[in-house]
């Protein structure tokens, strides 16, 4: 009976982190300037198809994720569009957000099962790679992994040390003063919006073109409603969505592992721990009131209309 | 919402043609419900290959119409009662879950016939099941699997602990083992049927644990370009999966449910339809085996088609004694033949495999 081979491991987890990883830290983004999008599965997954045709026709992966990120932000411009400007509710928009995602990728996607997207080479050479434990780990990736990395290093420099970072977190706390002290509140969420459905077809690339190299209906099954669950395990802090993510996949990746080690423990459980964690975690952060009071923004899914 | 269209067209059109000087001539209509996409190219696909097989033979004297992605459950009756009230005559529901709400709605609606894939319950006289004898397939899939790997670690993506998949397991693992005395199955259960990413990370765990041909009860094509990146061999599962071929994919276990769909109309437009139990294998076409590609040395194709062509002629049954339970005791005695009933309860591994069957 063999063991389990810890760098394959953390290799294998990191790869299957990063969409979700991805959708998150945009989606951060998002609820810190007071807006709840319900829709990152459909974006998601529409960044997916998107990604996955215009890298298979176009022969570059670049493209592809360029085009997975364009497509994520236009579905989200649909959403910013009517809760921003049409005042519609959040929740239910977001909802229609990801059945539409969901309809109309498989609609986009008729024909490309089966194809077979472009090599995506990895930005260090193959010999980095074969060092001893700490090559496969830190140079063995494509270029959106070491992305999704920096971007949490980003977000949490941008949201916590920067001016604009505090603008966002205004507007997510109390868009009325926001507002009165001339901060365009519309507009700085439509922006944070679009990035979060920028990173969400990001994601959704990454699964496509990277992780599982095919496209099929509905393939993110479900990926994107755990980015949303990550936002709150992470209590809206950037690398706690980070740790979250790689927890998150390292069960994934560890529970498939014990298994085909032949270890002999009860699989059913395994295979359901991640969604358990995630659950108790919700839990844990719903039951202590003031500490989600301090870390939600106060804002949140509440509908913004200027008077005055 | 493209099916939703389709659900209000038929309805429309059925409401349209209640007409009574038309009664006659109405297109006999014939309901899908699928577990999956018809662009799963597995399972699902080969489903609705089937479904396009019935239009075209019947031309204009059938009507089909489909709902995909249909969870198994609540949403499974709702979906049928809509489908029986639009007017269709015969409904096939193609998914194991679909059997309590393919009884259930059978009972209201007592003048549409029901055909349930893979399920044994026919509580009423308009249910009649049917299912492939995919266990044939699996031990033509298992005795390439024994030769091909270098390992001895074969990995298998299992989707969940029923029957139907512990039976292929076991049926795969005697056929190895016969070839090959040294091989080992590694098994993941994905507790899925459909899912490209589970099924792709499943397929690199068993090959970071040392498996170098892998067999999928899963109904994606994901692991198959795990396995081309590894280097690695699989089979094609549901369907021929040749866009892979001829490397990972070096055979496949093929469901043709055509002729079975198009005789089973014919008999609803004949009025011959009786409740009947279907369990048909190589022999009658229902299991097809893919061409075995040339990333298999001669001799193994030779000797896989040989066990192919006994197990259709009904020389051969893949379960044939002498065979013991995993727990060493004795199962089927020196040229003894599993029943049926045996085979569709199977809840036990052979002797050989190590793990535990999940509860």
């Amino acid at each position: 009976m063999m063991g389990i081979d810890p760098i394959t491991l953390i290799v294998a987890l990191i790869t299957v982190s990063t969409p979700v990883l991805l959708a998150a830290i945009g989606e951060l983004v998002v609820e810190k300037t007071g807006v709840l999008n319900l829709g990152v599965e459909g974006m998601m997954i529409t960044g997916a198809v998107m990604g996955f045709v215009v890298a298979v026709n176009t022969g570059s992966p670049t493209l592809g994720f360029l085009a997975g990120m364009a497509s994520g932000m236009a579905l989200s411009l649909i959403f910013g569009v009517l809760t921003q400007l049409l005042l519609s509710n959040q929740v239910a928009t977001g909802l229609a957000l990801t059945l539409f995602g969901l309809g109309l990728s498989a609609l986009l996607g008729v024909g490309y099962p089966g194809s077979t997207p472009p090599v995506v080479s990895d930005p260090f050479p193959a010999a980095m790679a074969e060092i001893p434990v700490i090559g496969p780990i830190l140079f063995g990736h494509s270029l959106v992994i070491y992305l999704s990395v920096l971007l949490v290093a980003a977000v949490w420099y941008v949201l916590g040390y920067t001016k604009m970072g505090l603008i966002i977190r205004a507007v997510g706390e109390n868009h009325d003063a926001a507002h009165a002290l001339g901060y365009k509140v519309i507009r700085i969420r439509l922006m944070a919006i679009m990035f979060g459905g920028a990173c969400a077809g990001l994601g959704g690339a990454f699964l496509s073109i990277v992780r599982v190299q095919n496209w099929v209906d509905g393939m993110t099954a479900g990926a994107g409603w755990i980015a949303l669950a990550l936002v709150v395990f992470a209590s809206w802090k950037p690398w706690r969505a980070l740790l979250g993510a790689y927890l998150f996949g390292g069960v994934t990746a560890l529970q498939l592992r014990l298994q085909a080690a032949g270890i002999d423990i009860p699989v059913e459980i395994l295979a359901m721990s991640p969604y358990v964690i995630t659950i108790v975690v919700l839990v844990i952060m719903s039951s202590d009131k003031s500490r989600t009071a301090l870390n939600a923004p106060a804002a949140l899914g509440k509908v913004f209309h200027a008077t005055g | 919402m493209k099916t939703l269209t389709k659900i209000m067209a038929v309805s429309a059109l059925s409401l349209g043609l209640a007409a009574p000087a038309l009664a006659q001539d109405d297109p006999t209509q014939v309901g899908f419900i699928y577990v999956g996409s018809i662009g799963d190219l597995g399972w699902t696909y080969e489903h609705d290959r089937a479904r396009l097989a019935v239009e075209e033979h019947f031309g204009d004297a059938v009507e089909t119409s489909y709902v995909e992605n249909v969870p198994e459950g609540a949403d499974a009756e709702r979906v049928l009662t809509q489908m029986a009230l639009s007017g269709a005559d015969l409904i096939f529901t193609t998914s194991f879950g679909y059997m309590d709400p393919t009884n259930a709605v059978a009972e209201r609606f007592p003048n549409v016939r029901f055909e349930h894939a893979t399920g044994y319950r026919r509580d009423h006289p308009n249910v009649s099941t049917y299912s492939a004898r995919f266990y044939e397939g699996r031990a033509v899939m298992g005795h390439i699997a024994g030769h091909m790997t270098e390992s001895n670690i074969v990995g298998y993506i299992a989707s969940f602990p029923i029957p139907e998949v512990i039976r292929g397991i076991n049926s795969a693992f005697i056929h190895a083992r016969e070839v090959n005395p040294d091989v080992e199955f590694r098994i993941v259960w994905a507790y899925t049927w459909f899912d490209p990413a589970v099924e792709a990370d499943a397929a690199q765990a068993l090959i970071d644990q040392g498996a170098d041909v892998i067999m999928q009860h899963t109904d994606s094509t994901a692991p198959m370009t795990v396995l081309a990146e590894a280097g690695a061999f699989g089979f094609g599962q549901a369907s021929d999966m040749y866009q892979f071929a001829p490397a990972p994919r070096i055979s496949a276990i093929i469901d043709d449910w055509a002729p079975y769909y198009i005789a089973r109309t014919q008999a609803v437009m004949d009025g011959t339809w009786e409740s009947t139990d279907t369990w048909d294998g190589i022999g009658p076409g229902m299991v097809g085996i893919g061409e075995m590609t040339d990333a298999i040395p001669e001799e193994v194709r030779a000797s896989a088609q040989a066990l192919q062509a006994a197990i259709a002629a009904g020389d051969y049954h893949p379960f044939t004694g002498p065979l013991n339970r995993q727990d060493g005791s004795a199962w089927l005695a020196e040229g003894e033949v599993a029943d049926d009933g045996t085979l569709l309860g199977m809840n036990f591994y052979v002797e050989g495999i190590t793990g535990d069957v999940p509860n």
